[in-house]
């Protein structure tokens, strides 16, 4: 035995007895318990994955975000809506058309409600649909490559806020216009003739099953109310929608006082089956209207847009048993169908109480004739005759409700910044969680569908205020999830978000995690601006109009000396990924173009448009470090005065013009 | 050398000991995870390895193969391996199949992130070439293919 072996050996003994010391396992105070279990409960380690994928509107941004759950890294943001300088969405010629409008191109919108996609009311993980608010529009996201697939234009809408809640099997995907206005005919009336010539309407856009491809199969005309929010029905209630509404005044000016005057304004139950057939049967009306429908080509890796001209109204006055107003207090905001289809959950943003309406009750109600007066001619059903129940003293200002497996739902509170958990059956209130601050939405894993998971709920909250570090008068919005496995709902862990979320839905990884895609496979792009192996590169002249077909590569672009351009020129430069592995987008940007970069995905191709508007030498890059050569990924163009001599002339590793006809050699 | 691994193990196990006799009685007490051994411990998909004696070289060259091969080249290899024995991000191709094994080439165009992994020669061209070599996502009768086009290239008849 040398001598270092009793260094060890003392060694041993120390550490064991402190290994003894440490561990003597004393009850912990309460306050360490929790954060240690908290702690626990969201970490997920280096090269692990979260259990949820979360997709959480971006509100303001018009971009949909990506967060895991429970870690809440925040993994993707999929443009929607709104321009995204970061990867071309929106600036590329084959994005371009999907933000395009009746009106022309628009940038931005504002991205409110999230609606993942069911069969028989339980996520499928195929599709995800989100609402553009501003200029009213819904789109369809596709969760194999995580890319907006679709956007409709819906017409005869303003504020399209009621979206895109879908039905159990996602054959509609509807909208329901916040503003009314006057629907055809002349719009240029005095603002306070609201009450003669305001109308809404709800569009019911049709998803097709196999293709996802949406169109709009009609709309209902309905009173010129303010329609929120909105839920399908499940199970029994399967064929009917419930829209909740405020202004039934039908004020056009001072909304805050002048719409929150009457005691109760309404939850409008549509029964759109009936709806459906009465559209079949011919009861509607073909009505012109102007709006955009584009799509995105995932093997042409390009968008088209058609304007479409017209679209079928159904008038209720023809299509009578159709629709029926339940009576709701105060402004309802959330009206929230429970698991079984039975309940449907109305929150009076201003009410001091939720009423909790019975499915069977409300079809007793119609049958019987139960009315209380009618609301611009439709019935009115009596409001004690559909109660199942009122939770009394809930809180402040409640919002929205999503539920558990377990019979229990979740009432998010704004004014009182809490979320309160409450059985349905009783509904008597059995816990109440603080958040940090003013919450609007929340969300139950899976809480809107048949079969909630469960597990955690997360609140999205209006304010930050003192959560985080100060980042000067703008503050991140923020998340907070709960674990809600046990009878009181504990914080574990909250976390900033981008832009404002609204809704969000999340989804269990594994029912998305295996189709998603990883290239874009070479052979099938049908770009007709590829350049499928750099044999097919070239730049081509037509007037001012200059095509150069480029291909990227690690760690080479080619073309990559250009000349002959000049000034004036319109210059598109489309560009091929050549690559075929995962995760190897190359980028491209061109010095001082008016433009964005465009990224690139393995096997795609994308078009930056760029104009020659001086005369010198441009260089361009690879924006996306792709190799330990990415630096070296580059070229020039070179633009001459409007009428110069200088042929068009593109390589890579010739260094033309050559004074002699023998090309030099590749510098690798 | 040895006697100090053996206690250093030992110590090691004891005080694991300890530590694991009080996990028992307080479940909600986890294990600290080991972060470095899990980042290391990502298992990584690889095709299926070709090994000697799974393909077969024939003389005459398959002429369709050759034309295949060269189409697959001209759309997801040209722009990195030239046909001479010039290098460009990759090496060039000339003598490629004198000097490799089939079934070396063939892992090398399905398998690449094995060979990266663990082929010493395959490891040499990347200490060399700096980029590495991508998976083109080609099925083996599309490697194959690719490889009667470089026995070609090479004057095979
Ligand atoms: C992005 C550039 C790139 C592309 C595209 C590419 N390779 Fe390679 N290839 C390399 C590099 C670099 C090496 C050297 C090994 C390394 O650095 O990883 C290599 C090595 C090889 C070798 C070994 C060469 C030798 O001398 O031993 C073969 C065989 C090969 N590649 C085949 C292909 C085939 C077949 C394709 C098309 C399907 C292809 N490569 C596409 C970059 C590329
Ligand atoms: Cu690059």
């Amino acid at each position: 035995m040398n001598p270092n072996s009793n260094r060890f050996l003392s060694a041993l003994a120390i550490t064991a007895i402190a290994a003894v010391s440490l561990n003597s396992c004393k009850p912990k105070g309460a306050e360490a318990a929790i954060s240690g279990d908290a702690a626990s409960k969201v970490y997920v380690a280096p090269g692990k994955y979260d259990e949820f994928y979360d997709f959480v509107s971006g509100g303001f941004n018009g971009q949909m975000s990506v967060y895991g759950i429970p870690s809440g890294r925040l993994l993707r943001i999929i443009p929607v809506f709104s321009t995204f300088a970061e990867n071309g969405y929106g600036f590329s010629e084959e994005t371009k058309p999907m933000l395009n409008t009746s009106h022309g191109f628009v940038p931005w919108d504002d991205l409110h409600h999230i609606a993942l996609s069911t069969t028989n009311g339980e996520h499928d993980g195929r599709w995800v649909f989100a609402n553009g608010n501003n200029t009213p529009r819904i789109a369809r996201v596709d969760l194999k490559s995580f890319r907006t697939a679709e956007i409709i234009e819906i017409p005869n809408s303003a504020g399209n806020h009621s979206s895109p809640f879908i039905t159990e099997n996602t054959e509609y995907t509807v909208a329901g216009t916040r503003f009314s206005i006057p629907i055809q005919g002349n719009p240029d009336v005095p603002i306070n003739t609201y009450k003669q010539n305001f109308k809404g309407t709800i569009s019911f856009v049709k998803v097709d099953s196999s293709t996802g491809h949406m169109n709009i199969a009609f709309q209902i005309l309905t009173p010129g109310v303010n329609f929120d929010l909105s839920r399908a029905g499940k199970g029994k209630s399967h064929d009917w929608f419930f829209f909740s509404c405020y202004n039934s005044e039908k004020a056009n000016t001072l909304l805050e006082v002048n719409a929150s005057a009457k005691d109760k304004d309404f939850i409008m139950a549509v029964n759109w089956k009936k709806a459906e057939q009465y559209a079949k049967a011919g009861k509607g009306k073909m009505v012109p209207a102007e709006y955009a429908h584009n799509i995105y080509d995932e093997v042409k890796h390009q968008a088209t847009s058609t304007i479409e001209k017209q679209v079928l109204m159904l008038d209720p006055k023809d299509c009578p048993d159709m629709i029926y107003f339940i009576p709701c207090p105060k402004s309802p905001h959330g009206t929230d169908v429970d698991p079984t289809g039975e309940y449907i959950v109305g929150s009076g943003k201003l009410a001091a109480l939720i009423p909790v309406f019975s499915f069977t009750k409300i079809q007793q109600a119609i049958a019987n004739k139960t009315f209380d007066g009618t609301f611009d001619g439709f019935p009115i059903l009596k409001y004690e005759a559909v109660l199942h129940g009122e939770v009394q003293k809930p809180g402040l200002g409640p919002l929205h409700t999503e539920f558990d497996n377990n019979g229990n739902a979740y009432t998010s509170m704004f004014v009182s910044s809490e979320i309160v958990k409450w059985n349905i059956k009783d509904v008597k209130v059995l816990d109440r969680v603080p958040t940090y601050y003013s919450i609007g939405h929340l969300s139950v894993m899976g809480g809107p569908t048949r079969k909630p998971y469960g597990k955690y709920m997360i609140a999205y909250n209006k304010i930050t205020k003192d959560r985080y570090l100060p980042t000067g008068p703008e503050l991140a919005q923020s998340a907070q999830l709960y674990d809600i496995s046990g009878d009181k709902m504990k914080m574990i862990l909250d976390f900033p978000t981008v832009g404002e979320p609204h809704y969000a839905e999340a989804i269990p990884a594994e029912k998305i995690r295996n189709n998603s895609i990883k290239i874009y496979k070479i052979e099938e792009n049908q770009n007709p601006y590829a350049a499928k192996g750099e044999a097919q590169t070239k730049v081509t002249r037509n007037g001012n109009e200059v095509h150069v077909y480029m291909t990227a590569i690690r760690s080479h672009l080619t073309p990559d000396n250009i000349e002959g351009i000049q000034q004036g020129d319109v210059v598109y430069f489309h560009v091929t990924n050549l690559e075929q592995d995962w995760d190897v987008p190359h980028g491209f940007a061109i010095k001082n173009a008016n433009n964005a970069e465009i990224l690139i995905m393995p096997g795609e191709t994308q078009t930056l448009k760029y104009i020659a508007d001086k005369v010198g030498i441009f260089p361009f890059y690879c924006t996306d470090f792709c190799s330990a050569l990415h630096q070296e990924m580059q070229g020039y163009l070179r633009v001459s005065p409007k009428g110069s001599n200088v042929a068009l002339m593109f390589s890579t590793g010739k260094n033309y013009p050559a004074v002699d006809t023998t090309t030099k050699t590749v510098k690798p | 050398m040895k006697k100090k691994t053996i206690w250093a193990t030992l110590l090691i196990v004891v005080s694991t000991m300890f530590f694991v006799a009080c996990v028992d009685k307080n479940p909600s007490q986890k294990e600290p995870l080991d972060t470095q051994a899990l980042t290391s411990n990502q298992s990584e998909v690889h095709g299926k390895e070709i090994l000697p004696g799974d393909i077969q070289i024939t003389n005459p060259l398959n002429a369709q193969w050759v034309a295949d091969g060269k189409a697959i080249y001209d759309v997801k290899c040209q722009s990195c391996h030239k046909l001479t024995d010039e290098k460009l991000v990759g090496p060039g191709w000339k003598g490629v199949t004198k000097q490799r094994k089939p079934e070396w080439i063939m892992n090398m165009i399905t398998n690449v992130d094995m060979m990266l992994e663990k082929d010493p020669a395959a490891q040499k061209l990347l200490e060399e070439c700096l980029v590495r070599m991508p998976n083109q996502n080609l099925t083996t009768d599309e490697a194959r293919k690719v490889l009667e086009f470089q026995r070609s290239n090479d004057g095979e008849k």
